[in-house]
């Protein structure tokens, strides 16, 4: 969970293998509902990343994967585990709504940029919050920022239904629609959004800013040895504060352009659980923004192709959030290979079964 | 507000107290067995979702809702279980395990349960306390739930059984020092599975009271962070069974406060007041907890 990665070749095999594992394991389960495994594998794959319209769909649903994710990978590079990425999604998303109507904003790229940062401010505030209370008062910043998500989804709830309701929406409550010159747009010709390249390079940055720079060094070694830390005079408090800050800024960012570029209007469409699979994401790139991108891709794949499972197959809709839960234990397990030694294990099968006749006593 | 309208009130808030505060009751004190065995499970929430539906589904296809508890109880022990071996593996954090096991546990929950969400199961019998009353509202209020005397017995057991048990003991023993268990020759990752599913036993108790008593039905949002709301509660209650008693009641009471409002006709900020169980277990972390301070009573391979 901290930084050094000594052996890059398990940090890459370890989780593909783990994958591998849960994708077997998911279809000895649909098949006792009576479904090819083999279809369901089929479909995942032709769902995620089968043609061009799969992969529009899974480019799309990864930008806000990317980053949620980074708001769990940051905070936990200064050695918080941080999971209420999903209350700063839903009230980034309010932010931005709600300063799309402030009076004099230009509808211009400068709006969408304002509003933008309404909603990263709102989750940075947020995910701050648990890490104060946290440094402050040392209360763990695991439950804490949970319970804030849940927190941020009445406030979220209420707000929405109520002051900022839109009169005309009757049957989903949902806030004003934003202008249409606010609105973030299709990259030329796709179907994909300018968010997916925000999250790339909201990807980028995060992963130069801990390799390049003085104060993402700093975050990592007070993640990593915080009595190494307090030994050479780090401030503490200001860079874990600051990680948490800059991770639930992205998720917030996230909440913003799911408002500004797919609902057009904060409604609960937007509390889709993004915040969850986003730990998940981050867990599985150990908490590297750079292999964030790439696994995001792979679980908006999964989540794009689930539909597909539900209508062709008649699988519950709950079959991905299945995969993933199942995907999330083997990878946490597949950790404990990770000091094997891999070559004494394989030359001690050979060696077994060179000796099979014999007993096991008989060897020197 | 005139007096009927308080009575009603305060009987939505007992009875809301009595009622939602079984499950944190529950689990809270499943959280208790296993964090003085010196494990932290946040897998609670997903035993607890996963339990809930595997009660609903037991009930409805034996039609007795004993056999609903039963069943809830053992596939809690067994999620719990998995955390337990899970965690005993090297470089495995019980914490990130637990985010795991809480997202499969929903996931296990919601895809199985699929067909569950309409049809009704049988349910478990009330205990009519409110028999004194005349008042309506009280005795709907005083409806409680069976297995709350089970839970409240299973809290001063648990209290005995920490104070006065070599099982007892040996849990203690391992949540405080794990070298000492060692040294007494036991193992410790043996005592901490074992604490872990006895952990997730108690808690699939509070599941079946979901789905089996209040609301007694089946859904996906049957469990919105109760889980998670126990695992605080046990800080709280600093580790002491007994202690967890009073706790959940008192959040059972704060959960109650919205719909009890919307009873007496006053709907205005139906989902502020529902998220003051949340905003309680904030103030109250915040109040027990010191920075560079352990909380008295806490395990001491917890402090770590």
């Amino acid at each position: 969970m901290t930084g050094n990665e000594p052996d890059p070749m398990r940090s890459f095999f370890l989780p593909i293998g783990a994958i591998a594992v849960a994708l077997l394991l998911f279809g000895l389960i649909v098949s006792f509902a009576g479904v090819n495994p083999v279809e369901v594998w089929v479909l995942l794959f032709m769902g995620a990343f089968g043609d061009a319209f799969s992969w529009q769909n899974t480019l799309q649903r990864s930008a806000p994967l990317m980053l949620t994710a980074l708001c769990v990978a940051l905070p936990a590079r200064a050695g918080l585990i941080v999971i209420g990425g999903e209350g700063a999604l839903v009230l980034g998303g309010l932010a931005c709504a709600a300063a799309a109507q402030l009076p004099l904003l230009p509808t211009s790229l400068i709006g969408t940029v304002v509003v933008c940062a309404a909603g990263a401010a709102a989750g940075a505030l947020w995910i701050s919050l648990a890490g104060a209370l946290r440094q402050y008062q040392g209360v763990n910043e695991t439950i804490s920022s949970l319970l804030l998500a849940y927190v941020a989804i009445g406030l979220f709830n209420h707000l929405v239904e109520g002051p900022l309701r839109d009169p005309s929406s009757l049957n989903k409550p949902s806030t004003l629609p934003l202008d249409d010159g606010l609105l973030i747009s299709t990259l030329g010709g796709f179907d994909v959004h300018w968010g997916f390249v925000i999250g790339v390079i909201a990807c980028l940055a995060a992963g130069l800013w801990l390799r390049l720079t003085p104060s993402g060094f700093a975050v990592r070694v007070v993640g990593g040895n915080p009595r190494a830390a307090q030994l050479v005079g780090l401030p503490a408090t200001r860079l874990v504060l600051l990680a948490c800050a800059l991770g639930g800024a992205a998720a917030g960012l996230a909440g913003a352009i799911e408002v500004a570029a797919v609902h057009t209007n904060a409604n609960a469409a937007l509390i889709a659980g993004y915040g969850y699979t986003g730990i998940l994401v981050a867990f599985m790139a150990r908490h590297n923004p750079l292999a964030v991108i790439p696994v995001a891709i792979l679980f908006g794949g999964f989540d794009a192709a689930g539909s597909l499972l539900q209508r062709r197959l008649g699988l519950p809709d709950a079959s991905v959030l299945l995969l993933q839960g199942i995907a999330f234990v083997l990878i946490l397990a597949s950790e404990a290979l990770r000091d094997t030694d891999w070559k004494a294990v394989f030359s001690q099968l050979t060696r077994l079964r060179h000796t099979a006749p014999r007993t096991q006593g008989d060897r020197p | 507000m005139t007096t009927d309208q308080l009575v009603i009130f305060v009987a939505g808030i007992v009875g809301g107290a009595l009622r939602v505060g079984v499950p944190f009751l529950f689990v809270s004190l499943g959280e208790c067995l296993t964090e003085k065995s010196g494990r932290i499970n946040l897998g609670l929430e997903g035993v607890l979702v996963l339990s809930a539906m595997t009660a609903f589904g037991a009930s409805y296809l034996s039609g007795s809702p004993w056999i609903g508890v039963l069943a809830a109880a053992l596939v809690g022990a067994l999620l719990a279980a998995l955390h337990g071996v899970l965690c005993s593996l090297p470089r495995v954090n019980d914490i990130a395990t637990g985010i795991a096991l809480m997202l499969l546990g929903m996931g296990l929950a919601f895809y199985l349960g699929k067909p569950l969400i309409q049809p009704q199961a049988p349910q478990l019998p009330a205990i009519a306390l409110g028999f004194w009353s005349d008042s309506p509202a009280v005795r709907s209020a005083l409806q409680i739930n069976a297995l709350l005397p089970i839970g409240l017995l299973l809290a001063v057991a648990m209290a005995w059984a920490f104070a006065r048990t070599r099982a007892g003991l040996l849990v203690r023993v391992a949540g405080d020092s794990a070298s000492a268990t060692r040294a007494l020759g036991y193992s410790v990752s043996g005592i901490r599975i074992a604490a872990t599913a006895g952990g997730g036993f108690i808690a699939g108790l509070g599941g079946a009271s979901l789905t089996l008593f209040y609301p007694g039905s089946w859904n996906e949002g049957i469990s919105s962070g109760q889980g998670l709301i126990a695992v605080a509660l046990v800080i709280f209650a600093r580790w002491s069974p007994l202690r967890c008693v009073g706790a959940a009641l008192l959040f059972g009471g704060a959960g109650a406060v919205g719909p009890a409002l919307q009873s007496i006709g006053i709907g205005w900020g139906y989902h502020l007041f529902n998220i003051v169980p949340y905003v309680l277990t904030l103030v109250i972390l915040v109040m027990s907890c010191r920075p560079g301070r352990v909380v008295p009573g806490s395990p001491g391979e917890l402090r770590k």
